[in-house]
């Protein structure tokens, strides 16, 4: 009897413990966003501009940089926060861990940039630690939150930068399928024109073996190519422009394993 | 002899019912203790982590004359303890990571008292080797206590794969037996205070 009694209550305890651990950590947000104020620090043309800095970083680059602000972690570390944070979240791609979260407790003014497994090498902890005591800190201290925020990204991404590449094709919409075409058309036209080589002579190159050449069709073509990336590169910025932030497609599942480094201000 | 059959049949079924079990169940066996295994490797690989720091910590501290030896040498003999105990994959069982803790633990507490002491030197603390390195040093604490966790959670999800009915049945069959988990340390519930 007793023994039941006190499995039952254990059993409610254990429920009442895991939905509080729960209850720890926002939701997922939806529709997605790079930025995430719970804190309600920013103003919304601040949040804005960050979106649409971090969503064109992550366009070009596929590394997922999220901001996110909260009143206060609890009893947690918060670097422990930070990483279950963006383990739930799975900010970064699932391939490449290339999630960096950070995270701010305005309440315990404290202050932590968590790194994927895949940032690890760009951006080593006491690289981390640096941009929180000499970009984030300062700024935080005389309250400039957005300036803070602003130039810790742009360290981020400077150090980042070439690390990883968005994929060409892919998950968006045009150039990929247009590739094979491409490719059919310029063996295509190689071989006319040594068909035509062997024809006449009478081209319009004036050279003596005549015809365009293999040097010649290589660089047409890679000129092709290179405006077909302008394009796409055009195309997935106004993405970012037209939706006003609401065109971020998701967080990845990446994971974190512990890098990063934080401060408090 | 038609009898027979019918019997014969249902043996034949139930035979096939319990072989494909067995079989299913070994196979989730080995998969979970592989993944458990391969948390092992990653908790190990931190800590391995942090004995490789240690020597440089050691290095810039003692470049600072009278700083008192026995926090030095007390952090050089735990690392040697701490490294000498090390775990294969196949032996996780609880007595054996209850030692690899204690081990690991003791270097824990000399490194803290080395950095608590370290504050009384201001000219080392503003040195940029040392706060590198103390940077590395916390990333490393942060990345044994993730790889922890992760352990902590395979184990127990292969523990209580292992113990539920009728795995437990098959388990004692081919030899697979619980493993250890990671305790929170004693002590570790109140936070040290630190005396200046």
């Amino acid at each position: 009897m007793i023994n039941k009694k006190l499995f039952t209550t254990l059993f409610l305890l254990a429920l009442a413990f895991s939905a509080w651990a729960q209850g720890d950590f926002p939701e997922k947000p939806n529709p997605p966003r790079l930025v995430n104020d719970f804190s309600k620090t920013l103003s919304d043309a601040e949040m804005t501009q960050l979106e649409r800095k971090l969503l064109a970083y992550n366009d070009s680059t596929s590394s997922q940089v999220s901001i996110v602000l909260i009143n206060s972690v609890g009893p947690y570390d918060i670097s422990d926060y930070s990483f279950q944070l963006g383990d739930r979240w799975g900010i970064g791609r699932k391939d490449k861990d290339n999630g960096v979260l950070i995270l701010a407790a305005m309440k315990d003014r404290k202050v932590f940039i968590a790194t994927g497994y895949g940032m690890e090498g760009a951006i080593p902890d006491a690289m981390a630690k640096r941009i929180v005591e000499q970009v984030i800190v300062p700024n935080f201290r005389s309250e400039n939150y957005f300036a803070g925020l602003d130039q810790a990204t742009d360290m981020i991404f400077k150090l980042a930068s070439g690390e990883y590449q968005a994929e060409k094709g892919g998950s968006s919409d045009s150039p990929g399928s247009a590739l094979p075409l491409f490719l059919v058309f310029i063996v295509v036209f190689i071989v006319l024109s040594l068909f035509r080589n062997r024809k006449d002579n009478n081209n319009h190159m004036g050279g003596k073996h005549g015809g365009v050449d293999l040097l010649t069709t290589i660089m047409l073509a890679n000129m092709l190519g290179g405006g077909r990336g302008k394009f796409g590169d055009f195309s997935s910025g106004r993405g970012g422009f037209g939706g006003g932030g609401g065109s971020f497609g998701g967080f990845g599942g990446g994971s974190f394993g512990g890098g990063g480094a934080g401060g408090s201000w | 002899m038609k009898k027979l059959l019918i019997p014969i049949g249902i043996i034949f079924l139930i035979g096939i019912f319990v072989y494909t079990k067995a079989v299913g169940v070994y196979n989730t066996f080995v998969q979970t203790e592989e993944t458990v295994n391969g948390q092992w490797a990653e908790v190990e690989t931190q800590y391995q982590r942090r004995a490789d720091l240690i020597p440089n910590l050691v290095n810039t501290v003692k470049g600072y004359a009278d700083f008192e030896q026995e926090t030095l040498t007390g952090v050089i003999e735990a690392r040697a303890k701490a490294t000498s105990i090390t775990l294969q994959a196949d032996d996780l069982t609880p007595e054996n990571i209850a030692r690899f803790e204690e081990a690991q633990q003791q270097l824990s507490g000399s490194l803290s008292r080395l950095l608590v002491a370290v504050e009384r030197y201001p000219d080392l603390k503003a040195n940029q080797n040392f706060l590198e390195l103390q940077a590395q040093l916390e990333g490393t604490e942060n990345r044994i206590a993730v790889a922890r966790r992760n352990f902590n959670q395979t184990v127990q999800g292969y523990n209580s794969n292992l113990r539920t009915f009728p795995n437990n049945i098959f388990a004692g069959w081919y030899g697979f037996e619980r493993k250890g988990y990671f305790e929170a340390a004693a002590g570790a519930e109140n936070a040290p205070t630190v005396q200046f």
